[in-house]
């Protein structure tokens, strides 16, 4: 078995020590964390009755957003990649835009919208309606945070199924299968990895989320370490808080290792596809059905949104300051943070894809860790190591780029590695074979098949940066802004009407941007014929 | 590749445009300010012209800023930290990084809105209310005492930010003049009798201009900023008898780093920000209608003078180790979770 033969062999030195680097750099929070519990005495916030209910209700909470994220972006890449659906590359592009709206703002809006005496309430008022269902608590936060982040599931299970090997497929709708059959015992245990990585992305995003939980004052652990710097300030208790945070993301990092199927081998593909077009299911009677699910989906996450951004934005009588200089900020380091995340991800994968042992899997989950912290723990762990240990880069741009690359590194790592899963070493083998040296194989074999990939995860990173916030409030150059912090300044003065056209260029923004990376790149599949 | 490495490089170069240079002790005065930009920019340039000196503000929010400062410890940027509340500046305080501020700056405002230590002082007040749907509720009927809101009458239609800075400082001013027992008495009254929870003090706001909820317990000037918002918003604020606790006066302030290498420089700001024409600056320029802190300005038309209010006779400078216990406190009722 070939599996078994690259399971022994050692990575070059080279490459590991390039892994071990980066992962060493994804820690740091974690360190600052260990730091501040133990300098600290909080140990006591561990044994309030309360520490247990928060772990439940938030793993309630996860567990119900990425069960319904699966259950929409799964569905949603299907549909605009394999099948005729109309408009597939529009539908692509929005249903992956969502994840540029802030989780704050998406639920500002959904309470704008849905809440008690919000816009639905009014308009069905004359129909006789006095009171729409209650969303605060578990219903908003969890309608908000799926709409948040069904996107990762979404891209990713784009990208898997762009790169998919057709022949597999094909081979069983041959057999006879119809195509949703074929989706489910073929198409579907490919996607696996994929999947797992965007559920995971999923669950993550929701461990650290505050924005829209403290809005839905839905109460789970992430408001609870608010609450220690916001009302105590405090950052002992909140270290151990987060800590706890910490260990709930390894219990999750362990549970997707479980689920990931085994026989991963099987799926691999050695072609890339462009010498062979897949077809285009053809959806029939069932393109109306289809039709309406995408429109619900992308409806909820992104129409109304903007709508009730739009509606907000015609209530201002005055004008409004414009300037380009948000829209170039947000948009350099987003662009600089996805491209440094992709290419830090590369030792990394590289090593957990191709030279899987006990410590290059260790490696990989490890870089993992920190993503489930809320921002502000991110950027006060890089506030505490760069103003005194790297002075010269504190607030600095490049410092700025590199905290992007801390929390969001994950999310380029699920590209790279689904990615990376589904291409054979025997390809490589072979052209090393043929005298290539490493790096030409890579360049010239490795990484057409996995650009899918790697574009999917660039993009998540992208659209996450453009967003950001608490690490980019506290370390930013001064003076230096983005459209997120634009939305911030005046959502914070509950200016809603001048919030709103930072947040829609926000969205229009990154559209471009996105059809680029995650829509355009899969073209080689093409349409039918 | 090519293009990723030519990708790399115009998003460096395009975001290297926003970028500008940090460090204190340059000639810049460093402001850390968890006060909102929309609120207080116009006032630093107000001092940008009166001084002649170059002000760089990193804008955040109060707490964070706070525990920021702490991280930096010595090596901090910051000159001067501008914070929202008193709490805020006490954490810093008590990391040992603020320096003492001159007798003179100090003693422009009333000992109730500055440290005892002379390390913060108080630059702008803010009073809690009652802000009310005038839709729903007529002016006299809106209680002057919080304890009345435990009533049947009001079940379900009072609106509390027990997680909001703010309130907590009310709660602690509760505590501090009718006692614990009481403070706990009320708050669970408050809970059993249906009050509605939110996140701060605008969305409370916004639920009474909505009919939502009737009456919200707030600090007084975000409705002028609803107001701003949506002129139309059927909202006023009641203000609570003097001595009820409800009505506690709480401060933002500012403060200069030890660490700060331009201390004069920081003076210069802390001091304009309490001569009269930087007080005058919420008599008369703010959109938002705070109260001025000195004697001598006058607030904004239509406010009620701040000796009318007074308050619960607390000092905002003890408030820091109190606040852990009424934490506990909100924690043990179930406010808080």
């Amino acid at each position: 078995m070939s599996r078994a033969t690259t399971r022994q062999a050692r990575p070059p030195a080279a490459l590991a020590a390039a892994g071990l680097a980066v992962v060493g750099l994804l820690t740091l929070p974690l360190v600052y964390l260990v730091l501040r519990a133990v300098t600290g005495d909080a140990w006591d916030v561990l044994v309030s009755g309360n520490l247990a209910r928060l772990i439940w209700e938030t793993g309630v909470l996860v567990a119900l957003v990425t069960a319904s994220a699966l259950a929409v972006g799964v569905p949603l890449a299907w549909l605009v990649v394999r099948t005729d659906l109309p408009g597939s590359a529009l539908w692509g592009t929005a249903a992956a835009l969502p994840l540029v709206v802030p989780s704050y703002v998406a639920a500002l809006v959904l309470l704008a919208a849905f809440g008690p005496r919000g816009l639905l309430q009014r308009i069905l008022e004359p129909l006789g309606v006095e009171r729409v269902p209650e969303i605060y608590g578990l219903p908003g936060a969890w309608l908000a945070l799926t709409l948040s982040t069904y996107p990762f599931v979404f891209l990713l299970a784009a990208s898997a199924l762009r790169s998919l090997d057709p022949a597999l497929e094909d081979a069983a709708r041959g057999l006879g299968r119809s195509p949703f059959d074929a989706f489910r015992r073929v198409t579907l245990p490919v996607l696996r990895p994929s999947l797992g990585a965007g559920a995971l992305l999923v669950a993550l995003y929701v461990l650290s989320d505050f924005g829209a939980v403290s809005l839905m004052q839905y109460d789970s652990l992430t408001r609870a370490i608010f609450l220690q710097y916001r009302s105590l300030f405090d950052r002992t208790p909140a270290a151990v808080l987060a800590l706890v945070l910490v260990v709930l993301t390894g219990l999750v990092l362990v549970l997707e290792l479980r689920m990931r199927g085994r026989a991963l081998a099987r799926y691999q593909r050695t072609g890339t596809g462009a010498a062979r077009r897949s077809t285009r299911v053809a959806l029939g009677r069932w393109r109306w059905p289809a039709l309406a699910f995408s429109s619900l989906a992308v409806g909820f996450a992104l129409v109304v949104p903007v709508a009730v951004l739009v509606y907000w934005a015609a209530g201002r009588s005055e004008a409004v300051d414009w300037s380009w200089r948000p829209v170039v900020g947000s948009v350099g380091v987003s662009l600089a943070a996805a491209a440094v995340a992709v290419l830090a991800t590369l030792p990394v994968a590289v090593l957990a894809v191709r030279y899987p042992s006990g410590w290059t899997t260790a490696l990989e989950r490890l870089s993992y860790a920190g993503n489930a912290l809320p921002g502000i723990v991110i950027a006060l762990a890089l506030v505490f190591f760069a103003a005194n240990y790297a002075t010269p880069i504190y607030q600095t741009t490049a410092l700025l780029v590199f905290a992007y690359v801390v929390r969001f590194f994950p999310q380029a790592l699920a590209g790279s590695h689904s990615a990376l899963v589904r291409v054979s070493p025997r390809l490589e083998e072979a052209a090393r074979g043929l005298g290539r040296s490493p790096s030409a194989v890579f360049a010239r074999v490795t990484a057409p098949l996995v650009a899918p990939g790697l574009l999917a995860g660039g993009a998540l990173v992208f659209l996450s940066t453009m967003k950001e916030l608490p690490a980019t409030l506290l370390l930013r150059p001064i003076g230096f802004e983005t459209l997120a912090t634009e939305v911030w300044k005046y959502t914070s003065v509950a200016s809603y009407s001048r919030a709103a056209l930072p947040a829609l260029v926000l969205i229009v923004v990154s559209a471009p941007i996105v059809y680029l990376l995650g829509v355009r790149s899969g073209s080689e599949t093409g349409p039918p014929g | 590749m090519k293009s990723w490495v030519l990708l790399v490089s115009v998003a460096f170069a395009l975001a290297g445009c926003g970028g500008g240079d940090t460090g204190s002790g340059d000639g810049k005065l460093t402001i850390y300010s968890g006060r909102e930009e929309a609120l207080v920019a116009p006032l630093i340039e107000q001092f940008e012209e009166a001084s002649g000196v170059d002000a760089e503000v990193r804008y955040g929010e109060s707490a964070e800023l706070a525990a920021t400062i702490a991280e930096e410890g010595d090596n901090t940027p910051a000159d001067v930290f501008f914070a929202q509340d008193p709490g805020s500046l006490g954490a810093v305080e008590s990391e040992g990084l603020l320096a003492e501020l001159p007798e003179d700056v100090l003693e422009r405002v009333g000992e109730r809105y500055r440290d005892s230590d002379g390390r913060w002082v108080g630059t702008s007040g803010r009073v809690r209310v009652i802000a009310y749907n005038t839709d729903e509720v007529p002016e006299q009927e809106v209680p002057e005492s919080v304890f009345e809101l435990t009533e049947p009458k009001w079940k379900g239609k009072v609106g509390i930010a027990p997680t909001n800075g703010s309130f907590q400082a009310f709660v602690t001013a509760m505590r501090l003049t009718a006692g614990e027992d009481k403070t706990r008495m009320w708050l669970e009254a408050m809970k059993a009798n249906g009050a509605k929870l939110y996140e701060k003090n605008t969305p409370i706001l916004e639920a009474v201009a909505a009919g939502e909820i009737q009456l919200g317990l707030v600090n007084h000037y975000y409705l002028s900023l609803v107001k701003e918002e949506s002129p139309e918003a059927p909202i006023a604020n009641s203000y609570l008898s003097s001595n009820d606790p409800g009505a506690l006066v709480s401060v933002a302030g500012a403060a200069i780093l030890d660490a700060s290498e331009d201390q004069d420089t920081a003076r210069e700001f802390v001091d304009y920000l309490l001569s009269e024409e930087g007080q005058r600056f919420y008599a008369e320029e703010a959109d938002e209608s705070e109260y001025p802190l000195i004697e001598g300005v006058k607030a904004k038309e239509g406010l009620p003078p701040l000796e009318e209010i007074q308050g619960p006779d607390v000092e905002l400078g003890q408030f820091g180790p109190e606040l852990e216990k009424t934490l506990e406190l909100l924690n043990e009722v179930g406010l808080t979770t």
